[in-house]
């Protein structure tokens, strides 16, 4: 009976190939943090000697070579802000009707057409857009609103889709239970459906507040300019119809179009929006777990 | 209706009555033109192998079939003489009939929440008039003594049992005229299903219940009708106690209810 479990040479070699190939995936796995790790790291080298506060909350001096980045700082946070307000009711809206509501007939396939293809248009397809719409034919100008606007039309098909994706996760049984007690299809996606998907939908809308704070284009047609004067750490310096800096494009600014910038100014302006990029990232994913852990089944 | 002082067949009240009932989905057609009734305060027992159409004629009834938008249906349902088809209100239908669904499904809410959601939804919010409610349809259910001290713990954190107990209080939480019970127990432990039986013979008394099971015996034990239903056409309905007591019309039915296929 001793050898009956004992290994015999087609499994060892299983048990090779397995150990390899486990080796090979975890490999690959463990490299994605190279990268991640690499660019923090260098940015935050580089960026060093201005790091501070002061270098968050102050004003660009000297022609921009100096100083910090408080205007495009805030800038950043008023356009990514105002776009977030129009798009996510707007996609949370329309992804329950297309969910919840829409039977399958041509013109709902024409909307889902829409949506997936809207969302594979590049960016600087979208700034063009808003700079013809918004700026021109809407006539708000080269403004905080156009470029919001932009910025809206451009996050607003992936979170319909981020959106469409966490309501169907809620098992169907649930709303058939609902419908067979004679509840209607918005009392069954109010009482049921929306408090079980919320969290799916909340993190699919604040991914997207990464994407739109990092966007160049759009804002550079549309509403972020070169320089504005604000003071120091002004946490209203600008109105809608006022044209506004940009992390984005302060960093693009700095890198290429100014002379003799001092060396840490854009690797110090890159960590400030990638620190809260990743700041907001985190924060979606504080919320899911929290959400996560109240879910009910 | 009639004056009949003695009990004779003139006073049966037919709480359903389908007639010349078809159902396709697509193309496919599932129920090919069958005719019934349903008596007011009888259980019906409907038997029959799997994709006989049982769960779609059920889906007919309370017009739950029309959130399948490929399913098309032609003949009547009537259910209190009305045709289901013509009611203005069809969330009105829905509460008139309770629906037990195959696998025990507790809403993701408190198990109070469960029982009060119909009311709810019927526009019942006054705490003092949803309590009696609650309670009434748990002990109907046979589940208050378990959770009558956590009613506010969650629906999906009961047992399989307790559950499907919960759906049936649910189901019964609407006052309805009619409960239809699809395949109930085949999710939970004999002897729940035994109570949940129990349950049934108490409710009889009030309430007309058809039975949709893939147990014959399930079926023999409860129904004081037993339709078997294949393949979409109604084989034979007729009394359980014919329809088990070998002199059946059908030999198919004779086959199916003994055993020796299906």
């Amino acid at each position: 009976m001793a050898g009956r479990f004992a290994k015999t040479p087609h499994v060892a070699r299983k048990e090779i190939a397995e150990s390899i190939a486990r080796g090979i995936f975890g490999l690959m796995s463990a490299a994605m943090i190279l990268p991640l790790v690499l660019i923090v790291g260098y940015l935050v080298v580089r960026a060093w000697p201005v790091l501070s506060w002061e270098f968050l909350l102050d004003v660009p001096k000297r022609g921009m070579t100096d100083g910090g980045i408080w205007p495009a700082f805030v800038g950043t946070l008023y356009l990514v802000g105002i776009s977030l307000l129009v798009s996510t009711p707007i996609g949370v809206l329309a992804a329950i009707y297309l969910n919840e509501y829409a039977k399958d007939n041509w013109f709902n396939r024409l909307v889902n057409l829409a949506v997936i293809n809207l969302a594979g248009v590049p960016s600087i397809v979208h700034a063009l857009f808003g700079l013809g719409a918004f700026v021109y034919a809407a006539r708000f100008g080269y403004s905080i609103l156009s470029a919001s606007l932009t910025l809206a039309i451009m996050t607003l098909p992936v979170i319909i889709a981020s959106t469409r994706e966490a309501l169907a996760s809620v098992p169907m049984a649930f709303r058939e239970a609902c419908w067979n007690v004679g509840a209607t299809r918005w009392q069954t996606v109010r009482a049921v459906v929306l408090p079980n998907s919320i969290s799916g939908i909340l993190t699919g809308v604040i991914l997207q507040v990464s994407r739109a704070a990092g966007e160049t284009a759009p804002v550079m047609f549309t509403g972020a300019v070169f320089f504005k004067a604000v003071e120091r750490g002004d946490l209203f310096p600008y109105g809608l119809t006022d044209q506004c800096m940009a992390l984005s494009m302060h960093l693009y600014t700095l890198a290429t179009q100014v002379p003799n910038v001092k060396e840490a100014l854009p690797y110090a302006t890159a960590v400030v929006l990638l620190g809260s990029v990743l700041l907001v990232n985190a924060t979606a994913i504080f919320v899911r777990i929290w959400l996560r852990n109240r879910k009910k089944w | 209706m009639t004056e009949s002082p003695t009990p004779s067949a003139n006073d049966i009240v037919k709480e359903v009555e389908v007639s010349g009932l078809r159902l396709a989905y697509g193309g496919k057609e599932v129920l090919h033109g069958i005719s019934f009734d349903v008596y007011r305060n009888e259980i019906l027992a409907v038997i029959g192998p799997a994709q006989s159409g049982k769960t779609s004629m059920l889906r007919c009834l309370n017009r739950t079939i029309d959130f399948t938008a490929s399913a098309s249906v032609s003949g009547s349902v009537k259910v209190g003489g009305e045709d289901v088809r013509k009611m203005s209100d069809v969330f009105a239908l829905r509460r008139r009939i309770g629906m037990v669904a195959p696998l025990p499904t507790g809403l993701p809410l408190s198990i109070y929440d469960n029982v009060a959601f119909a009311p709810r939804c019927s526009g019942v919010t006054r705490k003092a008039d949803l309590e009696p409610v609650v309670e009434k349809c748990l002990r109907q259910a046979a589940l208050w003594d378990e959770v009558k001290d956590r009613l506010d713990s969650l629906g999906t954190a009961l047992s399989g049992g307790q559950q499907q107990r919960l759906t049936i209080a649910r189901a019964l939480s609407h006052r309805p005229e009619i409960l239809c019970l699809d395949e109930f127990s085949i999710a939970i432990d004999p002897v729940t299903t035994m109570r949940i039986e129990d349950v049934l013979k108490e409710l009889r008394e009030e309430i007309t219940i058809i039975l949709v099971t893939n147990l014959t015996q399930q079926a023999r034990r409860l129904s004081d009708r037993t339709m078997f239903l294949l393949e979409g056409e109604i084989v034979e309905i007729d009394a359980t106690d014919v329809i088990y007591s070998g002199d059946a019309k059908s030999e198919k039915t004779r086959d199916y209810v003994n055993g020796v296929f299906g």
